[in-house]
């Protein structure tokens, strides 16, 4: 009865999208629905081929196969989202890469959403499910609710990428950085998130544990505060319901305070709040050593969790919002520097008595540059938003700085050392096909994040006084063209920076794949085991 | 905090009891150092909201006890800051305005002062067209303004006319303005001819070139172009016709970007800046221009 319900959704998806692509009024949005007719006609087949298969599932084994779809995204989407950011990084450095013939698609201006939502939402995004998937299993020590929910968020997920990313390049885009998607896309994304709280909060009520582990508390809220933020956010009125073209529902600064206030904070619980609970789960797995302090977990968690919604403002000092706003976002950016320090101290300390893993395991290496990367950047981060410093450091190249060293340090890092840990166990594998080639990711990885990240100091700090220089008679002394040709070194810096990290997160890919084909089964089984 | 503590090892941290797929939790305090720096940075941001600008009221905010001062407010110390230097240079900016163009140069003090405003509103106002460093763009008909080819003149007051009432614009009736007919597109010479003068032109500026074409096309260079260009081709700066002896192309020298131009002609297009600079800025501009090696 079920699955007739799901032919009949499926197939009227894909009349309506095939209907929708003949009316459209513009090519991202004909090519955005000719994908989703064929996502919905290649379900309608596999829904149908499985029809009258029976149902056998054990309740008590852990569902492992999403899990592994999604360490094979993560990786998968983790490369193509570095290859773009290359690119790009690239055609800044030398602009005759903005190639004449594929302007408009293939330029900087189409590929830069390109890469932001491709690390952010693709990596990250799937970072995220995957390890919430398999944290909230073991931690609770059941399986994953709500049977192939899990597998309908995964494969939303998926679709929402693959659509994102051709409306991108085609030019659908709402124009807010970070929730560039189109208002068709972003009301799938409700759609999926919402499953995704579902699937999690029903595996935590059906916890085998007496308490709720550390990690889950970080992981729900940024699924709960993730959904409040993309909804307010993306309110708009479609133009035409066959236009990808929306108008927003707030205007002028008050349109730029809740873009920010969803900026700061996908930041904060996507970027932020959602890697804490990976770093508290695979950090003392891998190793072996209890979590430093339980009284500084809470206390940091729901600091972290209060202030950060407010921080909003500061990425607008010096507009047209008014001065106590800007005053409440850095106030509350500041009060923010130790709560967020607190994650790194439980992640730092819960190492000592373990040190000497630093020296024979590079996963664990991977784990503390990833923590430190995130204490500097948390450190950062509060310092940027002070005004004085604002004033410079402003619609620069350092704020490109400081998201690279938490994006590439902390949230790449920390995945990295997710997917080493998990690949072997999810694949019942006798270890990693080679430590060597994870010492080669390391530095590679390590260094170019160095390279990275002190190119765009300079390169900002630079920038920020040129346009303030000015000569005695108080007349600016640069052309804007002055500074752009001034960084050409850093930018290109950069871009060799960018590609070390890029050819780290190659060879990773390799090392997993020979991991899965040519490394021994181990013989234990993983099945649920609650513990008392 | 924790239900029951549970001593794993004697002598070491007690643990809070729990476990989860394998992970404990110790049950050590939050490092003080940690503590005492969230609470300094609580007190800072509480004083912060003393001195700044920070609760916001029914139609307004309270403003702190710096709030409304510069030293509160960076917008407001840059916009005394600009106070200052415009005080400071009223009486050169008079001075400028009253000068005679081509005395500026004999006052050093006035010159160095012109230079400089004129370099920032050349950078903001002139660098998209004609660059930074003020080179043009070859070929593509932006001036080049470091040489002496001048196409209405080079002169101080000449360069100050154009950028006053600019070139070829429908914004100002005191323009510059002169136009080359298309003599390709209308019809006004056919293929064969134009491929003959383009010839002879390529002569007078010493290129390779087809000689037979080219004695040909003298005749119609002489009936068709001479009248703006010169009989020699050295050009008329009174109705901005381009030198086409030298080796300067605004649109490319070339046999192709030759042709192009008979064909269709050129129409480049100045802006006026009257309306949007004040006449001190035009003068400092002009100075600047003029200064930059190849003013007359």
């Amino acid at each position: 009865m079920w699955d007739y319900v799901k032919l009949v959704v499926l197939g009227a998806i894909a009349v309506f999208a095939a209907i929708a692509a003949q009316y459209a009024h513009d090519l991202a949005y004909m090519v955005n629905a000719i994908v989703v007719m064929l996502a919905a006609a290649i379900t309608f087949v596999v829904v149908l081929r499985h029809m009258y298969e029976p149902v056998a599932v054990d309740p008590n084994t852990y569902n492992d196969d999403v899990v592994r779809a999604g360490v094979i995204a993560t990786a998968f989407w983790g490369v193509v989202g570095f290859l773009v950011g290359v690119v790009i990084a690239f055609q800044l450095a030398f602009p005759a890469l903005n190639i004449p013939g594929v302007e408009g698609i293939l330029n900087f201006g189409r590929l830069r959403p390109l890469h932001t939502s491709a690390v952010i939402f693709a990596f990250g995004g799937n970072a995220l499910i995957m390890s919430a998937f398999h944290i909230v299993q073991r931690t609770c020590a059941t399986r994953l609710w709500g049977g192939n929910l899990g597998w309908f968020v995964f494969w939303g997920w998926q679709l929402m990428i693959v659509l994102a990313a051709t409306s991108y390049v085609l030019g659908g885009t709402q124009s807010k950085e970070y929730a560039e998607t189109v208002w068709y896309i972003d009301l799938w994304i409700v759609v999926v998130w919402l499953s995704f709280l579902a699937v999690f909060l029903g595996t935590l009520i059906n916890r085998k544990e007496p308490h709720i582990y550390v990690a889950n508390w970080f992981l729900l809220s940024m699924i709960i505060t993730v959904a409040m933020l993309h909804v307010v956010n993306n309110l708009a009125v479609p133009v035409s319901i066959f236009s990808s073209k929306s108008v927003s529902a707030f205007g002028g600064v008050q349109d730029a305070m809740t873009q920010w206030w969803y900026g700061h904070n996908a930041v904060g619980f996507f970027l932020t709040a959602g890697f804490l609970g990976m770093m508290y789960y695979f950090v003392p797995k891998q190793a072996e050593r209890p979590v430093y302090s339980y009284k500084l977990s809470i206390i940091h968690f729901w600091a972290l969790i209060f202030l950060y919604i407010w921080a909003g403002p500061h990425h607008l000092h010096y507009t047209a919002l008014p001065e106590w706003a800007a005053t409440l976002g850095m106030v509350f950016s500041i009060m923010l520097w130790m709560p967020s320090w607190g994650g790194m101290i439980n992640g730092l300390m819960t190492l000592s008595g373990a040190w000497d893993k630093l020296r024979t395991d590079p996963i664990i290496r991977m784990m503390v540059v990833s923590i430190g990367f995130y204490g500097m950047s948390t450190f950062e981060g509060p310092m940027m938003s002070i005004k004085a410093v604002n004033s410079l450091s402003h619609y620069t190249d350092w704020t490109i700085g400081h998201v690279h060293s938490g994006a590439l340090g902390w949230n790449g890092m920390i995945t990295f050392g997710a997917l080493y840990f998990l690949t072997p166990r999810l694949w019942n594998r006798d270890g990693l096909y080679s430590l060597r080639l994870v010492s080669w990711h390391f530095w590679l990885a390590t260094i170019g994040i160095v390279l990275y990240a002190a190119s765009m100091w300079v390169s900002g700090i630079m920038e920020g006084l040129m346009w303030r220089e000015v000569d005695q008679n108080g007349f600016l002394v640069n052309a804007f063209a002055d500074t752009v040709a001034a960084k050409t070194p850093m930018n290109i810096v950069r871009g060799v920076g960018g590609l070390m990290f890029l050819s780290g997160a190659i060879i990773m890919c390799y090392n997993l794949w020979m991991t899965v084909r040519a490394q021994p089964a181990k013989a234990v089984s993983p099945a649920a085991v609650p513990a008392e | 905090m924790c239900a029951k503590q549970v001593q794993t090892k004697p002598g070491e941290v007690p643990t809070t009891g729990h476990e989860w797929d394998g992970i404990q939790e110790y049950d050590n305090p939050m490092p003080r150092w940690w503590l005492w720096t969230f609470y300094l940075t609580i007190f800072w941001a509480a004083a912060y909201m003393v001195f700044y600008p920070a609760w916001p009221l029914v139609s307004s905010a309270t403003q702190g006890l710096w709030g409304n001062q510069a030293a509160g407010d960076p917008r407001l110390a840059v916009a005394e800051e600009i106070q200052r230097f415009d005080a400071a240079n009223q009486g050169k900016k008079d001075a400028l305005v009253a000068a005679d163009l081509t005395a500026i140069a004999t006052n050093p003090e006035l010159e160095a002062y012109a230079k400089s405003s004129g370099a920032a509103v050349f950078k903001t106002f002139c660098a998209q067209c004609h660059g930074a460093g003020a080179a043009g763009v070859q070929n593509l008909g932006y001036p080049n303004l470091l040489d002496d080819d001048w196409l209405w003149g080079g002169d101080m007051e000449s360069i100050h006319t154009t950028i006053t009432h600019g070139i070829r614009n429908t914004t100002d009736p005191d323009a510059r303005y002169s136009e080359m007919p298309k003599f390709g597109a209308d019809g006004l010479l056919d293929a064969t001819q134009i491929g003959q003068v383009v010839e002879h032109v390529l002569s007078l500026s010493g290129q390779d070139h087809d000689a037979t074409l080219a004695a040909a096309g003298a005749t119609i260079f002489a009936d068709n172009c001479s009248s703006c260009h010169g009989a020699a081709g050295e050009g008329d700066r009174a109705q901005g016709a381009p030198k086409l002896s030298d080796a300067v192309w605004l649109y490319g020298g070339t046999r192709e970007t030759i042709t192009e131009s008979v064909t269709y002609a050129r129409f480049g297009v100045m802006p006026n800046w009257n309306g949007r600079l004040s006449e001190d800025e035009i003068r400092a501009v002009s100075v600047y221009v003029h200064g930059l090696g190849g003013g007359e």
